[in-house]
């Protein structure tokens, strides 16, 4: 058979699983007992592998955040001696079938979503939103981080691990699919999910037998964040994006994420090997009294939405995001329409209302995006490049071409052309 | 007199300019047109 065919089969079958997944948020747990390979004196991490000294400041002070929470260290200084010393070590999330937002740092005690993929019996894990303000994930750290992370584990998770015993879990892919009706797109906008998720938890919360002032909490919590159930959605992409992984011939792209320092992707056919460029400058909405020279480069596993065809590649779907990452409503609509240019399939799972219900772009194929010089487009938060400051904006940025280009030289070589 | 125009839009625009009857396709080389690039896309791409 020619190589076009069999890359054309491999791709079909691959974007065949990512359609046909099932995720389902089906536990609460922490880290330790839930993630394979964790262990206390490691740190999962958002993107490509990268060392203590190629990082940016906010991606630093999350890693210290995190080591303060587990009673690891007790400062930067610290910190930072624990890792080169390599007492404590640092690995990717997507190592681990993990995503985590923005800086993504996870460590032993968090706990963590646990979603199963159904239809293939995979899991996928990610951490679990803490406080807007003073948030690890945007490089915060110290005591009050600390003391929002501690409620989370004591409070939150407990309560919340109950209730979806008590429901029998989640069906995400039914979630996902209602929220788009719903103006979300799953990345940035996840007011409808979560309204969906309280509304799906709630009446099992009330019969977990928990104090009433517990349930207030837990309740008042879901009220408060409106991108709560962001990470389990991110989780959900993840479980559903593995199983198209590690096909052989297969161009599809299943890991897209960035370190603020690098952008990396893998490639079905190859294995887990990297493939990065620098990370780009975001094109963004500034919080005012910021600017983009106070931004860090693009951070985060969250893309693991477009990579999985939602995100930026169902724009369409959620029109009013638009006022939070800048452009025009047309924009919006342009941002699908171009990514089906560059993907295998339409998701029938996953439709757009306002383009008649076509099946969102899923699927990337890394020869599409070189010969078309169409790179992915991921809508995202920007943190500052300082520890201690948080997120100053949000807008659009773009996968480098040159992490695409190079993948495609290593599948001609692997492939032996 | 129709026109089919391909490649850079400039042509099309200035021919409907003159009322041509012009038909514009968007077209652009394989890979922005690096050579590197567009000899490994066509190993992959023999069908």
């Amino acid at each position: 058979m020619s190589t076009g065919k069999l890359i054309g089969e491999a791709n079909q079958k691959a974007v065949s699983k990512i359609i046909s997944a099932r995720p389902r948020l089906v536990d609460i747990k922490p880290a330790i007992e839930a993630i394979p390979g964790m262990k206390k004196d490691l740190v999962l991490h958002a993107g490509p592998p990268i060392t203590w000294d190629r990082m940016c400041g906010s991606f630093r002070g999350a890693i210290v955040g995190a080591l303060m929470y587990e009673n690891l260290a007790k400062n930067m200084e610290e910190a930072e001696r624990l890792i080169k010393n390599q007492e404590i070590l640092l690995q990717p999330c997507h190592d681990h079938h993990a995503v985590g937002s923005m800086a993504g740092i996870t460590t032993a005690s968090m706990p963590v979503f646990v979603i199963q993929n159904e239809e293939y019996g995979n899991y996928a894990y990610s951490n679990i939103r803490e406080e807007r303000v003073k948030a690890l994930r945007y490089g915060f750290y110290g005591e009050e981080t600390t003391k929002n992370l501690k409620w989370v584990e004591r409070t939150l998770a407990p309560a919340l691990k109950a209730a979806i015993k008590e429901s029998g879990g989640i069906d995400m892919r039914s979630l996902i699919a209602k929220a788009l009706h719903m103006g979300d797109d799953g990345h940035n906008e996840n007011t409808a999910s979560t309204v969906l998720f309280a509304t799906y938890i709630m009446p099992s919360l009330l019969r977990t037998g928990y104090d009433k002032d517990v349930i207030y909490e837990v309740a008042s919590w879901l009220a408060y964040d409106e991108r709560f159930s962001s990470t389990a959605v991110f989780a959900a992409c993840k479980a559903s994006l593995d199983p198209a992984h590690n096909i052989e011939n297969c161009t599809l792209v299943t890991t897209m994420c960035r370190n603020g320092t690098d952008f990396g992707i893998r490639v079905s056919c190859l294995g887990d090997e990297w493939f990065t460029a620098p990370s780009p400058m975001v094109d963004a909405l500034y919080f005012p009294g910021f600017t983009k020279d106070d931004a860090s480069l693009d951070m985060g596993d969250s893309c693991v939405t477009e990579t999985a065809g939602i995100g930026a590649f169902v724009m369409a779907a959620a029109p009013s995001m638009i006022q939070f990452v800048g452009g025009t409503v047309s924009d919006a609509i342009n941002y699908t329409k171009e990514m089906h240019e560059i993907t295998e399939g339409r998701n029938v799972n996953y439709t757009i209302p306002y383009l008649d219900f076509v099946g969102a772009p899923v699927g990337i194929d890394l020869v599409k995006v070189v010969k078309t010089g169409t790179t992915p487009v991921i809508n995202t938060s920007i943190a500052h490049k300082e520890a201690g400051i948080g997120q100053i904006g949000a807008g659009m940025t773009k996968v480098p071409l040159e992490c695409f280009q190079k993948a495609l030289e290593a599948t001609v070589r692997k492939m032996n052309l | 007199m129709h026109v089919i125009n391909i490649g850079l839009e400039l042509f099309a625009e200035t021919l409907a300019n003159q009322n041509v009857n012009v038909l514009h396709v968007e077209w652009k080389p394989p890979a922005g047109g690096d050579n590197k690039m567009m000899e490994l896309l066509s190993k992959l791409e023999e069908l």
